[in-house]
């Protein structure tokens, strides 16, 4: 690291004025620098700070925001000090950034085309007539088949996916030096994301780029990155390279981060890490982590640490930098047993969104196939049942139709008595419908603002059980306190609540009714990693408490490993493969579940990543035949396209779903 | 329930509390609580009889005896200006509720039910809102008359068809929302989805619009009395006061603008105030289509 | 795409329908007719009998509502009951008054009304926005028949530039009636401009807000193309059915302004006629209003279909 840094930020402090006129800090003296051809990781959970120093880093400040002091230092001039023109010129030329969310990035009013040409027309010299060749070729560089199709479309016209490689496009039409990442793959299915950041790690080399990549996914870090520097609460609290931060972090809170990650290798639970960390108003005396260290000693209270150096490199704000606690192995869940007594049954379950209009029935035209079709499973008390699929693969429609709120087309859904259920929540009698709980992905969404956290308990008490006064008020408490929160917590309202807070009382609210089953419909993926390790270890107790059957849908396959007895892959509203979670996750597979896994990442700086597949995004399932046959990179001919694939035994109760003899898939 | 009572209170201290801090909201409600006393106290603290009329002193100019002037007829100005809003602020204080009650409740039920009642009740709304505005209230006063017994049905009626659409939006939108599928799924009947889950939800909605919907009534009240549809003479109103006066605006001026000052104030001050209620409550009023 | 052109059209269609049978249904609904209208105190007896066969007042509601609809369709709204004078004669010079009148404070005050909410949303909180905000909330909160009357206190009392009250037939050239046209449109220009300006600079402030245009910013797009080019485009989208429900009123006769300014238009007629309990005259100018309003409103949801690229996709897959 000879060469000067190519982006220096140094002490740089960004800070709000509050309501009461105070000016609160959101970045404090954060430094870094990033030189050419390095890839630095900014790791950090929400709210700490990371977006604002990636848009810092280009003379950029949200509304409100204010830089307080410090510098960021580019081409030797502080970005904040140059006029608009020069700053016109730089950001999206030589500093290019890639945002969050593509798809709202893009302005909606203006064809592809029209937006890559501005780009161009802004940053090259190039001939303008050249420029329609440029755009091809850009978007033939991210790796988009069809680039001419593409420039005529409007942004809402492509997919998630496609929509980042425009982005991306985008960005290296200005021949950039540095690129700014804003977490760009989060919210994308994981083959997706695979391949972009497969296609970031190339472009990098190919132009010597350096990259600030900033994440809450130490996964994606570990993939791309050189270096990486941790933020808690506004402050650096690690730097160093990124393996030795991956294998042996200095800081206490890096390490409870990496341990609160799932892993597809390890079964058992992440470890969750407790409580939450400062809000920007609160006073800073001590070490900003210091409340929630299992470590923390009476002079991490009082006294602030300063940056500390430590053998492998790294730099650690930590008064005993290096020392960490020691990592117990994940609890496991408990086994089920095998012979428990059923308690849901599904048969051949079918789901179409859109109904065959008047007409249609009339003329018997051909219906297109139905979004969910012939799920069946069973799933015995005390047993986690996990649904595993990218986006539109028909999980979330699977549970909504168990819990009566989508109406099947077909199918039957019978509880663990053998009583079948009605197809609409309004015709299930009271006790069906207490048996089935559902908690669902986002508790903004899930719990009424208006309702104080009393009364949302209270609800199906009162419904269920018909709890009044004290009783009720006796329930809700115990209730609040199985979900580790306190009796104060009634009068809130979940506005006044941290998201990790506000699940637990979806959760507890789901519990209050003493259910059977418990539908969890993606209920970790709005939450950060600590807090999520922290809901599934809850989930976990309460299983073994009360020996509740679950149906957890997820699109991230480390989560579902972490909690299922038995897993059952979906493509396109389809079963691809059912059975032990072991099996699942072992070997043979179904080639869809060979992608799936292959794709997924690791706080690993060894692990490489399989791509298998291309990614894309298919709008409906294949009128005939496999419904993978479009993707799938081991198709066999035409049978594929033709027949239903056979539901082969592979033992032990997994079912793989393919024409590939299970021999063959084995190897 | 008293606690829950207790919290509904607590609310509505809080919510005022905040309207106040906004200098919008300090002036829109200070201006409206003045009218409103000056409603009720007027007839006890005015100066002259509304209809003694002086045939010595038409339209003389303000002078200490009279503080504004008196009109045509020798009445004082500035007792008739005190009067003039009592009746439009009782007629359409009582016409707002009802009708947002009415529209509002008839919009949340059509947001929740859909289907062909909401189509076919969309449409008779639509062609209600295709007729010019004033229209049927000139038409229905013509025929009754223009005593409070026909004005106040006849204006919460025609005010609470634009609310159905409003009310019916929001409903649309707490609808589509999972904590409303998380009742449904338990459970619980439409009638304790529709009072727990929605309206708490969309009462926000319907405070604001009801604000603004109060100072439209106002203007329409006013408008309507100016054409001399509204308040009979010779009992006093403002647009009834700006009618007559306007004829001799060249002579005394203060005729006219004595009632147009009062009316503003009035109107600008439900303005404020449910510009400051929208900020407080985080809606966007002026996003609202005029309907 | 044509079939949701087809689906507006049909809906505004069974819209200007159902107006027509609350018209007449309404109208069936009031006490008296139009014979004891013309009549009045002679409306009983033979006389009455003899004017309703006249009027074929005999015939049931249905049959009549029938010929009605159908002779309006063909432009004949029969005649006015009081002057036995065709309808369409009588209208005819009102509507295109009432259109003059709706033009002149459209052309002022739509680009007028844009361009202060764009200047607004674009210095949020700042003097411009504060200053024209302001503006906005007294021109809103003033009555029309208030700011008709200080204008005419001011322009044609204090300062004798127009003539204070004017009586101008219906039929006369445009030009007679100026003064009146003058005044009563910088009355309704000054009524629009708020509600329109108000609107378009929340619609500003929130694409300034957008990620679209950070993202702009971001990539080196220079601030007045930023604003002309991405956020423009998509804050004026939604403002077109602001605009149309402008419009919809303007066209729709505004009575207390033709009134206070005695402007032979629509509006005034309307008055008229409803004090005199002309009904057949009330009948007409409803429905023709309806059918504006239907029309605008109409033209502004396929106007935004065709320039809203979502808007557009979304319907054609919808179908």
């Amino acid at each position: 690291m000879t060469a000067p840094p190519l982006l220096d930020i140094r002490k740089l402090c960004i800070g709000f004025r509050s309501r009461a006129g105070a000016i609160l800090p959101v970045l404090h003296e954060v430094n870094l620098s990033v030189c050419r051809g390095e890839s630095l990781g900014i790791v950090g959970e929400s709210g700490s700070g990371k977006s604002t120093l990636a848009l810092a880093a280009m003379g950029y400040l949200r509304h409100g925001l204010q830089r307080l002091s410090g510098e960021v230092i580019y081409d030797g001039k502080d970005m904040f000090d140059r006029p608009a023109t020069e700053l016109a010129r730089i950001r999206g030329g030589q500093l290019g950034l890639i945002p969050q969310n593509s798809g709202q990035s893009l302005t909606p009013t203006q064809r592809i085309g029209t937006q890559i040409a501005e780009a161009l027309h802004l940053h090259c010299d190039h001939d303008p007539a050249t420029h329609h060749a440029r755009a091809c070729h850009l978007l033939q560089q991210v790796r988009l088949p069809d680039p001419e199709t593409i420039l005529r479309r409007y942004p809402h016209e492509l997919s998630g996916g496609q929509q980042q490689r425009v982005a991306i496009a985008m960005a290296m039409a200005g021949e950039p030096d540095a690129l700014l990442l804003d977490e760009p793959t989060t919210g994308l299915d994981v083959t997706t994301q695979a391949h972009i950041l497969d296609l970031l790690r190339d472009l990098a080399r190919e132009r010597d780029m350096a990259m600030v990549y900033v994440s809450h996914d130490l996964g994606v870090i570990a993939r791309v990155c050189d270096r990486v520097q941790v933020l808690y609460a506004g402050e650096t609290v690690l730097t160093g390279p990124a393996r030795a931060v991956l294998r042996a972090p200095a800081h206490p809170y890096a390490a409870a981060l990496l341990a609160a990650i799932p892993r597809l290798g390890a079964k058992g639970l992440p470890r969750a890490l407790d409580g939450r960390p400062p809000t920007p108003d609160m006073a800073r005396t001590g070490c900003a982590f210091a409340p929630r260290c299992a470590l923390a000693t009476e002079a991490c209270h009082t006294e602030r640490p300063d940056m500390a150096r430590t053998g492998d490199g790294q730099a650690a704000r930590c008064l005993f930098p290096g020392k960490v606690a020691e990592r117990d192995a994940g609890r496991e869940p408990p086994p089920c047993a095998t012979d428990s007594p059923c308690a849901l049954a599904i048969e051949g379950l079918s789901v179409r969104y859109d109904r065959p209009g008047l007409l249609a029935r009339l003329t018997g035209a051909a219906l297109p196939p139905a979004t969910v079709a012939g799920i069946t499973f069973d799933l015995r008390r005390g047993e986690t049942l996990g649904l595993v699929g990218e986006s539109g693969s028909g999980k979330s429609t699977i549970l909504r139709a168990i819990a009566g709120l989508l109406p099947p087309d077909s199918g039957e859904i019978a509880l663990g008595d053998g009583t079948r259920l009605s197809g609409a929540v309004e015709r299930r009698r009271p006790e069906e419908l207490r048996h089935i709980q559902m908690i669902f992905q986002n508790p903004d969404e899930s719990l009424n603002p208006r309702q104080s956290v009393g009364d949302i308990l209270a609800q199906p008490l009162r419904l269920y059980f018909g709890l009044r006064g004290q009783t009720l008020q006796d329930r809700a408490v115990e209730l609040l306190e199985t979900v580790r929160l306190g009796a104060h917590y009634l009068d809130r309202r979940p506005g006044q609540l941290s998201g990790g807070e506000k699940q637990r009382v979806a959760v507890a609210r789901a519990f209050a009714a003493e259910p059977e089953v418990v539908l969890c419909d993606e209920i970790t993926s709005a939450l950060d990693v600590s807090v999520q390790a922290a809901v599934l270890e809850l989930l976990n107790d309460l299983k073994a408490r009360h020996g509740t059957a679950f149906i957890f849908v997820s699109h991230d396959l480390t989560v579902v490993r972490a909690l299922s007895d038995r897993v059952a892959v979906l493509y396109q509203g389809r079963i691809c493969e059912t059975g032990p979670a072991a099996a699942v996750y072992g070997a043979p597979n179904h080639p869809y579940t060979e992608v799936l896994l292959g794709a997924v990442l690791a706080p690993d700086p060894d692990h490489v990543p399989r791509l298998l597949a291309e990614d894309g995004v298919e709008l409906a399932p294949p009128a005939r035949g496999c419904p993978f046959q479009r993707r799938c990179p081991v198709k066999r001919g035409s049978t594929c396209e033709t027949d239903t694939p056979p539901a082969r035994d592979a033992g032990g109760g997994h079912v793989i779903r393919c024409h590939i003899p299970i021999e063959e898939l084995r190897g | 329930m008293s606690a829950l009572a207790a919290t509904r209170r607590m609310r509505a201290g809080t919510l005022l509390r905040e309207v106040m801090a906004r200098p919008s909201g300090a002036i829109g409600v200070t201006l409206v609580t003045l009218h409103a006393l000056m409603a009720i106290f007027s007839p006890l603290i005015v100066p002259y009889d509304y209809k003694a009329m002086a045939a010595t002193l038409t339209l003389a100019e303000p002078s200490a005896a009279h503080w504004l002037g008196t009109d045509h007829l020798g009445r004082d100005v500035l007792s008739r200006v005190m009067l003039g809003g009592r009746e439009a602020l009782v007629i359409t204080g009582i016409a707002t509720p009802v009708a947002m009650l009415w529209g509002g409740l008839t919009g949340v039920w059509l947001g929740l039910r859909g289907g062909w009642p909401d189509e076919v009740a969309m449409r008779v709304v639509d062609a209600f809102l295709a007729l010019p505005g004033i229209l049927p209230l000139l038409v229905l006063i013509t025929v009754f008359g223009t005593g409070g017994e026909v004005l106040l049905p006849t204006l919460a009626f025609f005010f609470g068809i634009p609310v159905i659409r409003v009310a019916r939006a929001a409903a649309h939108e707490v609808v589509a929302r999972d904590f409303v599928s998380a009742a449904r799924a338990r459970g619980h009947r439409p009638f304790d989805i529709v009072r727990r889950e929605i309206l708490p939800n969309v009462t926000d909605t319907l405070l604001v619009e009801g604000a603004m919907r109060w100072s439209w009534m106002l203007l329409g009240f006013s408008a309507l009395s100016f054409l001399g549809f509204g308040v009979a003479p010779p009992r006093p109103d403002w647009g009834l006061m700006i009618s007559d006066a306007r004829v001799y605006m060249s002579l005394a001026p203060w005729g006219v603008i004595a009632p147009v000052l009062a009316l503003s104030t009035l109107i600008i001050g439900i303005n404020l105030t449910a510009d400051a209620l929208a900020k407080t409550l985080g809606l966007d009023r002026s996003r609202k289509a005029v309907i | 795409m044509i079939g949701v052109i087809a689906r507006r059209l049909a809906l505004g269609l069974v819209t200007v329908w159902l107006v027509s049978v609350i018209i007449f249904l309404g109208v069936e609904a009031l006490p008296g007719d139009a014979c004891t209208a013309i009549l009045e105190r002679d409306a009983h007896g033979e006389a009455l009998d003899a004017c309703r066969k006249a009027l074929g007042l005999e015939t049931p509601a249905l049959d009549r509502y029938l010929g009605w609809a159908a002779g309006v369709m063909q432009g004949n709204f029969g005649m006015s009951a009081s002057g036995h004078e065709s309808i369409a004669q009588m209208v005819g010079y009102r509507v295109r008054n009432s259109l003059l009148l709706a033009a002149g404070a459209l052309s002022v005050g739509i680009p007028l009304a844009i361009s202060l909410g764009v200047v607004a949303g674009l210095t949020r909180d700042r003097w411009p926005d504060l200053l024209f905000s302001t503006g906005a909330i007294l021109a809103m909160t003033i009555p029309e028949f208030v700011a008709a009357t200080l204008l005419i206190l001011i322009f044609a009392i204090w300062l004798g530039w127009v003539p204070a009250i004017v009586l101008t037939p219906a039929d006369a050239p445009p030009l007679e009636f100026f003064p009146e046209f003058i005044l009563a449109s910088t009355v309704l220009t000054m009524l629009m401009i708020a509600h329109v300006m108000r609107m378009i600079r929340a619609s500003v402030i929130e694409t300034m807000a957008s990620d679209y245009v950070q993202m702009a910013t971001l990539k080196g797009v220079p601030y007045w193309r930023i604003v002309f080019r991405h956020a423009l485009p998509n804050a004026l989208l939604p403002a077109i059915n602001v605009i149309a429900l402008t419009v919809a009123w303007l066209l729709g006769g505004v009575v207390v302004v033709e009134v206070v300014f005695n402007y032979p238009g629509l509006g005034r007629l309307l008055i008229d006629a409803i004090s005199s309990r002309d009904l057949p005259v009330v009948q007409a100018i409803t429905m023709i209003v309806a059918a504006t309003y239907v029309a605008v409103n109409l033209v502004a949801d396929l106007l935004s279909l065709m320039l809203n690229p979502r808007l557009r996709s979304h319907q054609a897959r919808r179908r």
